[in-house]
């Protein structure tokens, strides 16, 4: 065949194969996007009452107050830090036997089903409805936090920690079943190795969610700097949820340094 | 030592890798095993320890049937059957003693491998072991630290502290230069002469094969197709096991005028057969 004979132009194919599909759905997305903007009513006279509150707000920000509630503010970080660390402690316990068994290729079909299920049950709340609940049940307070917090750590962690086992090289797990190794053994020395540093790099991320969420969770009253903050709003003293703020940015990136210098050092 | 009767297996998909193989092995004879990819060759050695299950047919080690056993007894069977692969299957994050010592794990509590605290004869056997093999100086390094070479001698080491009667040897050279390749394919053999074990080593290297075996078994879809000395791999019986080919030729004609080998079948790492 001459080189004139062969085609001169090649195109990548399509993402969505079919023509027909690929229009409709781009049309589809048009249209929503256009009905949707159309949608949203701005009430403009709202809108600039609020700018002028924003601004009370900045200014108050550019004076924090330590000291006016300090012992409050001293009280809510306590609480709100125990309930990070009591959380992701119980949390991460609990999660690891129910991540291993929500990875397929480790547990049997029923106990994978029993498994996934406390993962879907717990990510499917949001953390401050899961706080509303808990609140409803033990009553204002860290208790209350540290629950949510909790319950909600083992959903996270099970997950990702399952599909980090099911993504194992099965070739290192083969070669430790072929030495006619137990389950137990198995797992100890062909599924922890290679899970190990994404496993300490979870742990880690989850202490930072943990402490965030610890301040969220405190605004429905389950206990903590939250509900310092929230306090603090209420009262309008904006010079100290200023500070709360403030003490927060900085726990939130010491444990962002703290986290990426460990994760640096695994690997 | 190992006995292999009418062994069949069909994958759930419907398609039969192996269709009634006979197999006999003698404690301290080490037989080649080479076939085209997808014969049935890593299927076949898998059904052995049962990493994969067989459908139908039995595998008997020694007096043992291992198809009937259950699962406890079969733990205790493996250990019987140390297995060597083309990738290493090192454990990569783990030191080259601890993936050595995972060679005992079939024989230890789980609380004792959890602490890593072996028997005092373990440890001695498994720094004698790596001594043998040359890697005395490595058994604190992770095994991802390793070049290819000594990966696959670790490989060698775990399997044989598991004390083994067998060796199931799944391409130990196909990731290795040619160099290295020979060191361990002599490794292999030295080894298995020294402790009298019977070995089937899958290998897509005919020449490498016919260079340290003495027996050579054929597998083409699933069918045992020859089964003879390694002399006896004449341009005949190559082209039962692997189809058509010009088997004369020699490895440097087929460089000069590859295309046409390209073309026309098996791969060229092949062609080298001859």
């Amino acid at each position: 065949m001459s080189i004139a004979a062969y085609p001169d132009t090649w195109r990548r194919p399509p993402f969505i194969a079919s023509a027909t599909w690929r229009w409709a759905i781009y049309l589809g997305a048009l249209a929503y996007l256009v009905v949707a903007a159309g949608a949203v009513d701005i009430n403009w006279a709202r809108l600039a009452e609020g700018v002028a509150r924003a601004g009370r707000l900045f200014v108050g920000f550019l004076s924090p107050n330590f000291t006016a509630r300090w012992s409050d503010i001293a009280l809510g970080m306590e609480e709100s830090l125990t309930m990070t660390v009591t959380s992701t402690v119980v949390g991460i316990l609990v999660s690891l036997p129910v991540g291993v068994g929500a990875a397929r290729n480790l547990a049997p079909l029923p106990v994978y089903l029993v498994c996934r299920a406390i993962v879907a049950l717990s990510r499917s709340f949001q953390e401050v409805i899961v706080a509303i609940l808990f609140v409803a049940m033990v009553g204002f307070g860290p208790l209350a936090g540290f629950l949510t917090l909790s319950f909600a750590t083992v959903g996270f962690m099970a997950k990702l920690l399952a599909e980090d086992i099911e993504d194992i090289d099965p070739a290192q797990a083969e070669a430790i079943r072929s030495t006619g190794a137990s389950w137990l053994q198995l797992v100890n020395y062909a599924v922890l190795p290679q899970v190990m540093p994404r496993l300490i790099g979870l742990c880690l991320y989850r202490v930072d969610i943990n402490f965030r969420e610890s301040a969220v969770v405190g605004i429905v009253g389950a206990g903590g700097i939250g509900a310092t903050l929230n306090t603090a709003l209420d009262r309008y003293e904006y010079d100290s949820a200023a500070a709360i703020l403030i003490i927060i940015i900085v726990i939130v990136m010491a444990a962002e340094y703290a986290s990426s210098f460990v994760r640096k050092g695994i690997g | 030592m190992l006995r292999i009767e009418g062994l069949v297996k069909r994958y759930r998909t419907g398609d039969i890798a192996l269709d009634g193989v006979d197999l006999v092995v003698p404690a301290g004879e080490v037989v080649g095993l080479i076939g085209p990819s997808g014969a049935g060759k890593s299927t076949l050695i898998r059904c052995v320890n049962r990493l994969v299950e067989p459908t139908a047919g039995t595998i008997h080690l020694g007096e043992l049937d291992v198809t009937a056993l259950s699962r406890r007894d079969l733990r205790r069977a493996r250990r019987r059957m140390g297995m060597i692969f083309q990738e290493f299957a090192l454990v990569e994050r783990l030191t080259v003693m601890e993936n050595v010592l995972s060679g005992r794990l079939g024989y230890v509590a789980f609380w004792r491998s959890f602490l890593r605290r072996f028997s005092a004869a373990d440890v001695r056997g498994a720094f004698a072991t790596l001594d043998r093999v040359g890697l005395l100086d490595h058994v604190d390094k992770r095994a991802d630290a390793l070049s290819g070479g000594q990966r696959q001698r670790v490989g060698i080491a775990r399997a044989l502290l598991q004390g083994p009667d067998l060796l199931l040897i799944d391409e130990p050279t196909a990731s290795l230069d040619p160099k290295t390749s020979r060191q361990i394919m002599r490794l292999i053999t030295e080894l298995c002469a020294e402790r009298q074990l019977a070995a089937v080593v899958n290998i897509h290297d005919v020449a490498l094969a016919q260079l340290f075996l003495k027996r050579i078994v054929g597998l083409r879809a699933g069918v045992l197709v020859y089964d003879g000395p390694s002399e006896g791999l004449t341009p005949e019986v190559l082209t039962r096991i692997y189809g058509e080919e010009d088997w004369t030729r020699t490895h440097g004609d087929a460089d000069a005028d590859d295309d046409a080998a390209r073309a026309t079948g098996p791969r060229p790492e092949l062609i080298r057969a001859v």
